[in-house]
């Protein structure tokens, strides 16, 4: 969180269409401003999981962890991951999704991220088609307004 | 399970703020009734405590019981039979072991060793870094799983303030407080005792009051920018006492122990070159002894910790200069905190019992401090008037090293009841 330009756009856009937004992690990664942008921070994964109605999964990122925020991805794991065993406890369905590239066994357990109620993939995917989007229209592209509703028919 | 009634004692708990004389009732190793002439079944164990104080069993949130590493001085077993000789159901064990207390290996560890000599009950606290380094943060929640109340480099400070701010964040996810031996090692670097008139009449290198107090300013502003738990160890200056009363007044989670041999004793014990007049944090000066006085009285100072500190002979009859620090205190600190605090009319026997037992049970979030009906029956019978005197042979700590041998002391335990069983008995060896 501390890192992640993920987090940071995820707030403003979830916010932005009324989505109600509460971040979870340990306190060594979440600053503590964050609490000032209207967000909810819960300390504990397991009130995090009975909250939601979907998580999003981040990356723990291992390139930046040499400043010592966390002991270990062991601990991480057995602290913070979205294990099968932790979502079975919430007993209702929780849409999962990753930004990717993945920790399997660090932030998400694989059977939850290949399982039943996991929406990874087609978030890869509708991440390719919103970015390249973006990028037409930054560099000038009109959208075309004709096209849109047909791609919504099929 | 056993059934066990303490008879006509003066029942304090400080709890509950209550304090008059009642029969205390124990049943399947919780308090089933506290109350005036409780009738009692056949065959169940009956212990007389008129004239003696029943209260909830002492709690020490800073004791070295030296297992692994160091048993020729100390082992769980002989360490938590002298605390419960000393009126303490439980002691929490600070991680500067060897190997050191940084996993849930080591922690798991100290939990059954303490298990196994079922007397006092122990906890561990766990090192902060790995090693005791002061550079890896270690695994708090495993840990914490394994037993593990706090977290601690105590031996030594919690070496940047990097780490202490990771630490006081990390270990809010669960729940427990970072406990910090404050001493700024480059200026306490080489000192044997305090820094002041004493010193320089033996020729001795000090460690200033400084060293203490600007860790301790430190540990309160990183406190602050942290919303984390700091306690903090063994205060012992002037100075820290009225960092420590500004950081409460506003309102931070900053916790604070002293030990009896800081309100006891001051640096003038070390003419003579008495090695046990040698710890760390050292003796200080007449006004800093005053300071931790009233900071006990008024809470600035919240509990009294023995940071009990067992040495073999072998290692504490050197030069002063090369002989280590600390003292042994579970057995003496009663005797020590109604001598010096409650006969001169400092705090009351029930304010000393909170200091001892109540708060500190809440600052570490640790079950007991409270006769309330239900709560484990962590007890103590105590004799609050008697005058003993230290001998080596009625101690029960493997080491000796402490300076209040051959002096008076008043109050003693007579009984330490652990979840209901007695653990420790002074009529079954009485002191001659």
């Amino acid at each position: 969180m501390l890192h992640s330009r993920v987090a940071r756009s995820n707030i403003w856009g979830l916010l932005k269409l009324g989505a109600e937004v509460a971040i979870c992690g340990p306190a060594t990664l979440i600053p503590r401003e964050f609490a000032e942008l209207g967000i909810t921070i819960l300390p504990r994964i397991e009130d995090a999981i009975a909250w939601a109605d979907a998580l999003n999964v981040l990356r723990l990122q291992l390139e930046r962890m040499q400043g010592g925020f966390i002991p270990s991805l062991r601990e991480y794991n057995r602290v913070f991951g979205v294990t099968r065993e932790r979502l079975a406890r919430a007993g209702r369905e929780i849409v999962i999704l990753h930004p990717g590239p993945m920790n399997r066994g660090v932030e998400i357990d694989s059977d939850v991220a290949d399982g039943p109620a996991s929406v990874i993939l087609p978030q890869v995917t509708n991440g390719v088609a919103v970015r390249m989007a973006v990028l037409y229209l930054l560099a000038g592209g009109a959208p075309d307004w004709r096209v849109a509703p047909q791609a919504d028919d099929r | 399970m056993t059934e066990l009634l303490i008879r006509g004692g003066r029942v304090i708990d400080p709890s509950r703020n209550t304090d008059g004389v009642a029969d205390l009732y124990i049943k399947d190793g919780r308090i089933e009734a506290v109350g005036r002439n409780i009738p009692v079944g056949q065959g169940i164990e009956v212990i007389d405590a008129a004239e003696k104080v029943v209260a909830p069993g002492l709690i020490d949130l800073h004791v070295h019981l030296r297992e692994p590493g160091f048993e020729h001085a100390e082992t769980i077993a002989t360490g938590a039979l002298s605390a419960a000789a000393g009126g303490f159901t439980a002691v929490c064990a600070m991680p500067n072991t060897d190997p050191v207390t940084d996993s849930q290996a080591t922690v798991g560890f100290v939990v059954r060793q303490s298990i196994r000599a079922g007397k006092a009950r122990v906890y561990p606290i766990g090192a902060v870094s790995l090693g005791q380094k002061g550079e890896q943060l270690t695994e708090f929640g495993e840990m914490v799983q394994a037993g593990a109340v706090a977290v601690s480099d105590d031996g030594q400070p919690v070496a940047t303030s990097h780490l202490m701010r990771t630490a006081l964040e990390y270990a809010k996810t669960f729940g427990i407080p970072v406990a910090d031996h404050c001493e700024d090692m480059s200026l306490a670097a080489g000192g044997a005792m305090h820094e002041g008139l004493i010193a320089a009449r033996l020729g001795l290198k000090g460690i200033p009051s400084a060293a203490e107090e600007i860790m301790v300013a430190r540990d309160i502003i990183l406190a602050e920018l942290t919303g984390g738990h700091v306690h903090l160890c063994h205060m012992s200056t002037r100075g820290s006492v009225e960092l420590i009363r500004w950081a409460k007044s506003k309102g931070l989670k900053v916790t604070a122990e002293a030990t009896p041999h800081h309100f006891t004793l001051t640096h003038e014990r070390c003419l003579g070159y008495d090695t046990n007049a040698k710890m760390n944090p050292p003796l200080r000066e007449d006004a800093d002894r005053e300071a931790i006085r009233l900071g006990l009285k008024d809470g600035t100072i919240d509990c009294i910790a023995s940071d009990h500190a067992p040495h073999h002979y072998d290692t504490k009859e050197r030069e002063f200069d090369d002989a280590p620090n600390g003292i042994i205190g579970l057995e003496t600190a009663f005797g020590l905190a109604v001598r010096e605090l409650v006969e001169p009319g400092l705090i009351s026997l029930p304010e000393l019992l909170a200091r001892m037992s109540t708060v500190p049970a809440r600052i570490f979030h640790l079950p007991g401090g409270s006769l309330a009906v239900g709560a484990p029956a962590d007890v103590v019978v105590l004799d609050a008037s008697r005058r003993w005197t230290v001998r080596r042979e009625d101690l029960h700590s493997r080491s000796a090293n402490s300076p209040f041998m051959g002096e008076t002391l008043t109050g003693q335990a007579d009984v330490t009841i652990v979840g209901g069983r007695v653990v420790f008995n002074r009529a079954d060896r009485p002191v001659s």
